[in-house]
This record gives structure tokens, C-alpha cells and sequence, in this order.
């Protein structure tokens, strides 16, 4: 199954990236090819083969609840490129909630 | 001897019994890095400022007689994917141009405790995404052998930075080969740690279940005892490892006899470069010679590594760099522009479009990212989506976790006949700048004898093994099983006590003339 | 999540007066009690100000990594455990993807295809016997990060919107049934008892104006057609409800309307995806929302920054044991223990578990179960609305209010005005004893109370003549009198004694 242009600019959006047209091209262009070469692993039987999701199979890792210190809020908003020094600020966002 | 060409070692030592001050050895990086940088760009950032600042600190405490750490006085430069407090730390990227993180990452933590002197941030391909150092936005490395040459990535700062002699040790972190690749084509010695040996924390993330930070050097010994300082058991990363941290520099004297070594016939047969594969097995005759076993073995599912591993990274890399939004840190483009822009199209229309607010934050998710991210990682993040996105999940994704862990099987297998595995770490010596710039597949492919370790989880080293006829340096690589750092630094030390390829050192004030 | 389809037969007892069956299904998000955040060690309280508190792991900082809050997890499967779910001996965290500016890392943590707990149940009764009872099917429980807070100027249009990450990483459970309640009643009285069984466990406080306990509902129809086929509605996902009362005005609302709809367009489930309606209370309406088709590619995969967790029936063990009794096993003990109504232990266990525990105080005292019943749902109650005031807090402990109403069976006081001194001791902290002091409430003696007694009845033959006439009720005349003259005197007594005086005459 190749990818198509329309796949690419499909991908671009749901991963928030905006291309030119002329990018949109080199894009699909590029894909194809990688796709294409990653495909090889079809010839690969894999049936009954658990995937490793995980290198080492370190399991059950937890902490205890107890607080640590938060950042001040100047540090909290130091790297923000728009802040009131309270809150982040974004140009707004109305009626959409994001998810649930 | 001049401090810029003492070993870590060296220099602790010497630091330590009062030979020569923290300050002097730091002023003779700082002015080896102000003096070559310009030519080879494998600094980011020079710290000179902290550096000094620490460096005193360290005269001061020791004239007081307090005790030092064991790195003490010793420079060292950490590649600009790990996190400095108030430092700026850009993984090469214009995404991260201005971050200065409000904390250090656990390594960094460590080497402060240690009194080690970070002199700067090193340049990289972006985000850790590359094997030239191309990559990044703030230009190319140049291999110190070869100025016209790539020093490979994705830590090729680092690697120039030590090949280079501006500082004896570097960190480097290693994704799908971005330490030993960079030391091999740098003529330097790069361990990639067991994965969750040395704590993430700190990390800027590029694919979570690859990535390792090890250390960079001129010999087995200085990477023995910098691995010795960053690794041990954080609470902050679940995936760091509980076990104990073994003094791997006092392990280094045991010989190799009866060692069984791994040759794996497959590694010779296409693609490597027949000066690499002399070296190579130059290499396994100094390691028989020193009493250790060769045994061939078969990796059959290591060539599917590289398609592997271009799914599971990209994939998880997408994931990683979501955060790069433009909202809470990192590159925002300019949203007046967006605004007027919309307010100029309501003027066409007449209308105020309910959609209109939401799409001017959707166009400044859109704008911050193209702007901020380089093609490759742009490239990434597309692949890494796209296999993500409905519907193809089970072909892609979950098909290369299935394949991955035939590749660790494969590693079982072989740690069953053999305690280590030997091979070449590039089919290559250092490529011409821009030679593959232009085909992505053909520079995915300089990974294809590194990918697997990290696939796999396991540890990997890679040091100098011969010159190539036109003189420049050619590696050899060692594999261990999990947890066997001790033992894949004793084969690497041992090499060097037998060979001195590891020290030759690129000419560079002759190439220095040259743009 | 999505709710899977409904799909079980539409045979329902309580809504034959209705032309369709009605097929709810509820998502509940509720914050666990845990100190501090799910991955990270900020405090989860309530009400800071904005951004203060937050750390490199919340605020999605590059290089930041989470690790599990243990607490979190326990809190999760006691709750999961106690709604007879079944917990997985293997579970791991995935990565939900999203663009939003209050969720920092581009993605939630949350579980996928592997949550720590599935196929559970909780039944739900009405004590007034208005609907059957119904055991509602829950899907899943897992374990999620919540995001944070964007705060919009609306009136302006065109101002910035304003970004609180105190919230984010805050632990959530998320609980899904099965399509199986039936009413808009049952689904409120199904989150009554959920939050009820919730608030027992100590898993969370379940305050829905602090938003740690938050509702989703889904809701259609299924309409049997004169063919004999069942049509079934598109299914619409209620959000914003902020209230269980809201919950069931938005689901009476929504199903009327889409029963009209469905009268108009005649538009069946598949025909068209899921549609989001927020529900607007001030209006009691429900309004669609902007539906986002790329929004919902949320790209799942395995976190590979958090290790899986397998949870052996050792631990399992461990994790439950210091459970408490849960309110439907309350309910039942109670109603045996203490020979009240189900009605009675009902009223009691839907008051809190401190509640019950001064009931229980209370009845152990007075060896009465039924005694100390009423007196918690009259007295104790009615006293704890006026004051405003928590049992918890409560100025009389049970062991007062068991000595008064001793005093009460003994004949010291009647009801009435053991009730005045019970007012009394609230107010003052003071015991029955000192109340009925300061009061001049003193007992009567009997030669004091037979020489009233003879006097009321020397002074009203008429009374006499009626009671011996085969009147006796109205002797009660006599009483009003007895109390002018002492309002001390116990009015049984007097009664008592009056009678025997006339019968003698």
C-alpha cells in the first residue's frame, strides 16, 4: 500500500505540521521510500511472537506519595514564550474541549 | 605535558596530589576550544564562566584539604541533549533555541558531585536524529581528521570535541549508534551502556525505549571511570536499573584468556568497505593474541534491524516531540501575523467564522513546528505519525515490536556460545560532508551494525582499530550481554594496552588552514 | 473511551409507559485521594494558585520522566476490586496523543488496551422502590493522568486564553459501564451509590464543584417500530454536566429530544459518528459540539517511559486489606444487626460511614437499634441541618445522647422535652444531666405527683363523669392542666395515675 500525497498532508495535519506545497512533494517522495524499505520486514514471519515493547522487562516500578518541591512559578514560566506571569498564554481556544 | 593531552585519568590524579590545578587544566580546554572551534563547530555553547567558577571552587577546597571527587578538575563536555540547569540546552534544534532548563539532568547531577568541569554543550544532529551531524540547525561538525569530512552522529560534537583534544571526555548518548558510530569515524573510544544503566532523567528524549547516555573518550580506561560516575539506580526514571554500580575502572587488569569472542560471518559479506574489514579482523587477531576465543556466530534477524529501527524510533519520536507546541516552552511563531491574517479574511467575508479562534491556534501549533523543526526531524515525525495513525498500527508498530524481540533473542542465543560479539561499528571511514544528505535511506543505513544493541537493550563499545589509507581512523565494536560493562571495558582496555591506535591524533594544526 | 454500542435486549419493566426503552451508559472520572500527582511528586491539593504547582514531569518539560505514584495504583484497584472487577495480573500505560494547551506533553498517559481492571458490576437499589433494582455492567477502570486548565475570555472573542498546569497529572480513575441503566433516575441514583461506595473507601472525595468526580453520559433509544424491528438512535456523549441532578435533567432533556428527532429525520445508530452534546444548565438544554475528525486518531502506544505492573493474588491481598466495608454490605449487616428496615439502613449508610459509626455507637449503648434508628434520622439529622455542622464535629457525642434517651425510656422525660434538652445540649456542650438542671427540669416525686393528681381530679367532674361514662380519651384534658401546675410532671404518669384515681372514686 503505497502512501499518497493526500496520506502525507493527512499525517501532516494530525501531527501538526504545516508543509508547502513544494514540501508536501519531497515529503511523499521521501515516505515512499522509507515506507517501502520498512515494508521488508512483511517478508518476515512473525507469527506467535510476543512484542518487546520494552528492552529489559523491568517491571513494577513505583514511587512513594509523598511531596517533593515545586518549582517557583518563575521557574514554572521562565521558558514560556508568552506568560502573565501567572498563566501560560495561548491565543484563545474557544468552545473545543480537548479531550476526555 | 600539556593538560589538553592528559588523559582523565591523568588529570584526576594529578588534580588530586596538587601537580596541577582544576584551573590550569580548565584554561588549557577553554583555550584548545576557543582556538578550534571556529574550524571543527563542535561547541553549542561554550560554559567558560562555569567552567572557571567550578574549576576554582574545586583549587579552593582542595587547598582547604577537603576531599575531591573523582573527576576532579577533569573538562568535560556534555552533548546539548542533556539538561543543564540555566544552561542553554537546544538538542540542536531552532525548537529549543532559547530553553534553558530549570533543572540538570541526573548525569550532569552526578558529574557536578564529582567535580568533573563542564566546559560546554556540544553540537549533534537535531534531537539526536542522524549519523553525520549534518542535522543540526546550528551547522555541520567537521571531522577533526578531515575537516571536508562528517564526524558522523548523532554525537559528533562530542566525538570531535575529544578526537580534537579539546576536552579528555564527553557525554554522548546513543539512540541506534549516535556514540560508537561518531567514535568510530573520530578515532575515539564510545560506550553505549546496557539500557538502564545510566539514568535517562534529563535526557531530552528522542525514542524513550532506544535511548542511552554513555561516555566519550580517548581510551577504555577514561570511559571505565566516567561510566563509573553516571551510572547507578535513579528513582526518577522507571526504566533505570537496580543493580549495583561495579568500580569498572579497578576491573580493567584481569586478562582476556578464554574470553569467547563473537564473529558474526554476515557482517563481511555487502557493504563494508574492505580497508574496515581488514582492520576489523586485524582486530580479532590482537584479541586472540591475547587469549581470547573467536567463534563465529550467526545473528539471523540482525538485517532487519535498521527497518526496525526506523519504526520503533520515529514512532516513538513522534510521540516524544509532541510537547514542542509552542505553548509552554520552545519556539512560538509569530501569532500576530496569524491574527491579522484572520482578521483580514473577516473583513473579506463579513462574517466571524466560530471556528476562526480555534484555527488560530491549530495555524500556531502548525507554523511553531514547521518553523522549529529541521527536515529530518520533520521526516521523523511524519513516519512515526503515519505508522501510529489508525489503521496501520498492527502492520508497522506492532510487527517491528514482534521483530524486536527476535533480535533480542537472537542476542540470548549468541550470549550462550560467546561472552562477547566483534565487529565493525561503520561499513565505512569518515564520508565526505553532504555525500548523503540528499537520500535519507542511504544515511539510515550507517547504522545498520549499531541498531541492534539498542533494539535489544544491550551494551556497546566502539574504539579506534586502524587508519584507512588516506588516514583516517576506522573502529571496531564489542558487544555485551546486559550488565556486562565490566567486561566489554576490560576487552577494550586490554586492545589499548596492546595497540596505540587510540592514540593517534588527527593533524590538526595543518588542516586548521584550511576554511 | 468509546461505549461500545448498546445492544442488549430492550425488555424493561419501568419504562413501559414510554414509547421507547431508554439506553444509558456513563464514563466517571474520579480524582483518587493520593497526596501528590501521578507521576510526579507535586501536591495534588486543591486551590493553589495557578502554576505553583507544577514540575519538570507536569508541565512536560523535555527530559522529564514519570514515574507511578504506588498509592494511586492501590487506591485504583480497592475501588476496581470493590466493583467486583476483575484486576489484571499484567497492565501498562499508553500514550494517548492530542494537541491541546492544557495537556503540555502532546500526549496523556493513560491505558489502552490493557487497563489494570475490567468486567465489574454495581447494583444499585431504591429504597422507595421507584425502579428495580439494576445491576449496571462496568467495562473498564483504569488509571490516567488528568490535564490541566484553559481559562477563556469568551466576552472579548479575540483575547488569549489563559493556562493553569496545577491540575495536570492529577491521578483519575476512569470508570465505563455497560449500556445498562435505563432512566435518567436510575443513572442518577447509580452515581449516587458509586459516589456513596467511593467516598466509604477513601479512594476519593468525590467533590464535583473541585471537579474530582466528573460525568459523561451516553445516551439513545431503541424504538420498536409497528414491523416488529427495533429502531436504535444515534448515540450522543453528554459532557459538562456538573451535577448528578444535571446529569438527570440533561438525559430527561435528551431523550425527549431525541425521541422528536428521531419522529423527524428518522436516523438510526450508524448512520452518522458519535455526536458530542454539551449540556447548558442554566438553559436545561443539550447543544452539539464541534465534532473534530482527526481529533480522534489518538495514536496509542505503549509508554515507554513506565514499566508494566503484574499484581500477583499476594499483593492483591495486601492491597485490599485494609478495604472497608463497602455501603451495599453496610446496608445488609446493619439491617441484621440491628433489626432496623432497609429503608432505615438505607437512610443511615446513604449519611456517610460517620455517620453510621454514631448510629452504631449509639445502639451498642441502648442494646436498640430501632431506638437509636430514629433518633439519628429525626433528632440527630435535624439537628446537623439547622447547625450546618458535620457528625464529625458534632458537640454531643453518642454516649450523651444514649443517656438522655435512657431517661426517656425510663419515664424521666417524655419525647418532647427530652427533645428541648437535646437542643440544648448542642448548643451548650452541656450533658442531658446539667441541661435538665439548669432547665429546672427535675423529676416529680410521687407523693408531689399524687397530690396533683387528686387535685385535677377533685376540680374537673366533668372529665370524671365522661372518663367513667367509658370515655377514657378524655382524661387527656387533664394533662394540659398537670403541665400548667409542674411543667415538670411526665404526662404518661399523670394519665396513668388519674385514671386509677377515678376508677377507685
Amino acid at each position: 500500500m503505497a502512501i499518497t500525497r493526500s496520506d502525507v498532508a493527512k499525517v501532516a495535519s494530525l501531527a501538526r505540521l504545516e508543509l508547502s506545497n513544494v514540501e508536501l512533494d519531497t515529503m511523499t517522495r521521501d515516505l515512499q521510500g522509507i515506507v517501502g524499505f520498512i515494508s521488508s520486514l512483511d517478508e518476515l514471519d512473525t507469527s506467535g511472537v510476543e512484542p518487546l515493547a520494552h528492552p529489559l522487562g523491568t517491571q513494577n516500578v513505583f514511587r512513594e506519595d509523598i511531596p517533593t518541591d515545586s518549582l517557583s512559578l518563575s521557574e514554572a514560566l521562565q521558558s514560556a514564550p508568552r506568560h502573565d506571569g501567572k498563566y501560560f498564554l495561548v491565543p484563545a481556544v474557544l468552545g473545543e474541549t480537548g479531550s476526555a | 605535558m600539556h593538560p589538553g593531552d592528559m588523559s582523565a585519568c591523568e588529570i584526576a590524579g594529578a588534580v588530586a596530589r596538587g601537580d596541577i590545578s582544576a584551573f590550569e587544566c580548565t584554561q588549557a580546554a577553554l583555550s584548545r576550544i576557543d582556538r578550534l572551534n571556529g574550524s571543527i563547530n563542535a561547541f553549542l555553547h561554550i560554559d567558560a564562566e562555569g567552567a572557571i567558577a567550578s574549576a576554582r571552587s574545586i583549587d579552593s577546597r582542595r587547598a582547604r584539604g577537603e576531599s575531591l571527587g573523582p573527576l576532579a578538575g577533569v573538562p568535560i563536555a556534555i552533548k546539548d541533549v542533556l539538561c543543564t540547569r540555566n544552561v542553554p540546552t537546544t538538542c540542536a534544534s531552532k525548537m529549543l533555541k532559547d530553553f534553558r532548563p530549570p533543572y540538570d539532568a541526573f548525569v550532569v547531577e552526578r558529574l557536578r558531585t564529582s567535580d568533573a568541569v563542564i566546559v560546554g554543550k556540544t553540537n549533534m544532529d537535531e534531537f539526536a536524529m542522524g549519523g553525520s551531524n549534518e542535522n543540526s540547525a546550528f551547522g555541520p561538525v567537521r571531522n577533526p581528521w578531515d575537516l571536508s569530512r562528517a564526524p558522523g552522529g548523532s554525537s559528533g560534537g562530542s566525538a570531535a570535541c575529544v578526537a580534537a583534544g579539546m576536552s579528555p571526555i564527553a557525554l554522548g548518548s546513543d539512540t541506534g549508534g549516535s556514540i560508537r558510530q561518531p567514535a568510530g569515524l573520530c578515532g575515539i573510544t564510545g560506550l553505549k551502556p546496557t539500557y538502564g544503566r545510566v539514568s535517562r532523567r534529563g535526557l531530552i528524549a528522542f525514542a524513550s525505549s532506544l535511548d542511552q547516555v554513555g561516555p566519550m573518550a580517548r581510551s577504555a580506561a577514561d570511559c571505565a571511570l566516567v561510566l563509573e560516575t553516571i551510572a547507578g539506580h535513579d528513582p526518577g526514571d522507571s526504566t533505570s536499573l537496580k543493580a549495583d554500580v561495579p568500580p569498572y575502572s579497578r576491573l580493567l587488569e584481569e586478562s582476556l584468556a578464554g574470553v569467547r569472542i563473537g564473529r558474526v560471518a554476515a557482517h563481511f559479506t555487502e557493504g563494508l568497505n574492505p580497508e574496515v574489514a581488514r582492520a576489523v579482523d586485524e582486530a580479532f587477531a590482537v584479541f586472540r593474541a591475547a587469549g581470547a576465543t573467536i567463534h563465529d556466530i550467526e545473528m539471523p534477524h540482525a538485517r532487519w534491524g535498521v527497518p526496525t529501527y526506523y519504526l520503533v524510533a520515529p514512532c516513538e519520536a513522534s510521540s516524544n516531540l509532541a510537547r514542542y507546541d509552542g505553548v509552554h516552552f520552545g519556539h512560538r511563531t509569530d501569532t500576530a501575523q496569524i491574527l491579522a491574517s484572520h482578521a483580514a479574511d473577516r473583513t473579506q467575508k463579513n462574517n466571524i467564522d466560530s471556528d476562526q479562534a480555534d484555527s488560530t491556534l491549530v495555524e500556531m501549533y502548525r507554523k511553531s513546528r514547521a518553523e522549529g523543526f529541521g527536515s529530518e526531524v520533520k521526516r521523523r515525525i511524519m513516519l512515526g505519525t503515519y505508522a501510529l495513525s489508525a489503521g496501520y498500527y498492527d502492520a508497522y508498530y506492532l510487527k517491528a515490536l514482534k521483530v524486536r524481540r527476535l533480535i533480542r533473542q537472537d542476542y540470548l542465543n549468541a550470549f550462550e556460545k560467546v561472552d562477547l560479539i566483534g565487529g565493525p561499528v561503520s561499513a565505512t571511514a569518515a564520508f565526505p560532508l553532504g555525500e548523503k544528505t540528499g537520500d535519507p535511506l542511504s544515511m539510515y543505513l550507517v547504522d545498520l551494525y549499531t541498531v541492534t544493541a539498542n533494539l535489544a537493550g544491550v551494551g556497546g563499545i566502539s574504539f579506534p582499530c586502524g587508519l584507512s589509507a588516506s588516514g583516517l581512523p576506522l573502529g571496531f565494536q564489542l558487544q555485551s550481554p546486559a550488565l556486562a560493562e565490566p567486561l566489554l571495558l576490560r576487552a577494550a582496555d586490554r586492545f589499548q594496552r596492546i595497540t596505540d591506535w587510540h592514540q593517534r591524533r588527527p593533524h590538526l594544526e595543518g588542516t586548521l588552514q584550511q576554511p | 473511551m468509546m461505549m461500545a454500542a448498546a445492544s442488549q435486549p430492550t425488555t424493561s419493566a419501568t419504562t413501559d409507559v414510554l414509547p421507547y426503552t431508554i439506553v444509558i451508559g456513563l464514563e466517571v472520572h474520579v480524582q483518587l485521594l493520593t497526596r501528590t500527582k501521578l507521576f510526579c511528586g507535586c501536591s495534588t491539593a486543591f486551590g493553589a494558585a495557578p502554576n505553583t504547582q507544577t514540575c519538570p514531569v507536569c508541565l512536560g518539560l523535555p527530559g522529564s520522566l514519570p514515574v507511578m505514584n504506588h498509592e494511586a495504583f492501590i487506591l485504583a484497584v480497592r475501588a476496581a476490586k470493590a466493583l467486583s472487577c476483575r484486576i489484571a495480573e499484567f497492565t501498562k500505560w499508553d500514550r494517548k496523543h492530542y494537541f491541546y494547551p492544557d495537556l503540555p506533553k502532546g500526549y496523556q498517559i493513560s491505558q489502552f488496551d490493557l487497563p489494570f481492571s475490567s468486567d465489574g458490576k454495581l447494583l444499585v437499589c431504591d429504597s422507595k422502590g421507584r425502579f428495580a433494582p439494576r445491576t449496571v455492567g462496568i467495562v473498564r477502570v483504569h488509571l490516567e493522568e488528568d490535564a490541566g486548565k484553559s481559562i477563556h475570555d469568551e466576552s472579548t472573542g479575540c483575547a488569549d486564553s489563559r493556562i493553569d498546569l496545577n491540575r495536570t497529572g492529577v491521578p483519575l480513575m476512569e470508570i465505563v459501564t455497560q449500556p445498562d441503566l435505563r432512566s435518567p433516575q436510575e443513572a442518577r441514583a447509580w452515581l449516587n451509590e458509586l459516589k456513596l461506595l467511593l467516598v466509604y473507601l477513601k479512594v476519593s472525595d468525590c467533590n464535583m464543584q473541585e471537579g474530582s468526580l466528573r460525568v459523561d453520559a451516553n445516551i439513545n433509544l431503541h424504538i420498536p417500530l409497528p414491523d416488529g424491528r427495533i429502531a436504535k438512535t444515534p448515540i450522543v456523549e453528554i459532557k459538562n454536566v456538573n451535577s448528578f441532578r444535571s446529569v438527570e435533567r440533561a438525559l430527561l432533556y435528551e431523550a425527549s429530544r431525541q425521541w422528536d428527532e428521531f419522529n423527524h429525520t428518522h436516523a438510526e445508530i450508524g448512520s452518522s459518528p458519535k455526536q458530542t452534546r454539551g449540556w447548558d444548565d442554566p438553559a436545561g438544554v443539550t447543544r452539539a459540539q464541534r465534532h473534530k475528525e482527526e481529533s480522534s486518531d489518538y495514536r496509542y502506544f505503549p509508554e515507554p517511559d513506565l514499566v508494566p505492573v503484574t499484581v500477583s493474588e499476594t499483593e492483591l491481598s495486601l492491597m485490599t486489606s485494609a478495604q472497608g466495608e463497602t455501603p451495599a454490605l453496610l446496608r445488609s449487616r446493619l439491617e441484621s444487626q440491628w433489626s432496623i428496615s432497609a429503608y432505615d439502613a438505607d437512610v443511615l449508610v446513604n449519611q456517610g460511614i460517620a455517620f453510621v459509626g454514631y448510629f452504631e455507637r449509639l445502639a451498642t449503648i441502648l442494646s436498640d437499634g430501632k431506638s437509636a434508628s430514629n433518633w439519628m434520622q429525626q433528632d440527630v439529622m435535624r439537628m446537623l441541618n439547622e447547625n450546618t455542622v458535620a457528625i464529625e464535629s458534632f458537640p454531643v457525642r453518642a454516649e450523651g445522647l444514649a443517656a438522655l434517651i435512657a431517661q426517656v425510656s425510663s419515664g424521666a422525660f417524655d419525647t418532647s422535652r427530652a427533645r428541648d434538652i437535646f437542643s440544648e445540649m448542642v448548643k451548650t456542650g452541656r450533658s442531658a444531666a446539667e441541661v435538665a438542671a439548669s432547665m429546672g427540669i427535675a423529676d416529680v416525686g410521687d407523693d408531689e405527683l399524687m397530690s396533683l393528681c387528686r387535685e385535677l381530679v377533685a376540680c374537673n367532674p366533668k372529665i370524671v363523669a365522661d372518663v367513667k361514662g367509658g370515655k377514657e380519651q378524655a382524661a387527656a384534658g387533664l394533662l394540659g392542666q398537670a403541665k400548667k401546675k409542674n411543667p415538670n410532671v411526665n404526662p404518661g404518669k399523670v394519665r396513668q395515675l388519674c385514671l386509677e384515681l377515678i376508677r377507685a372514686m
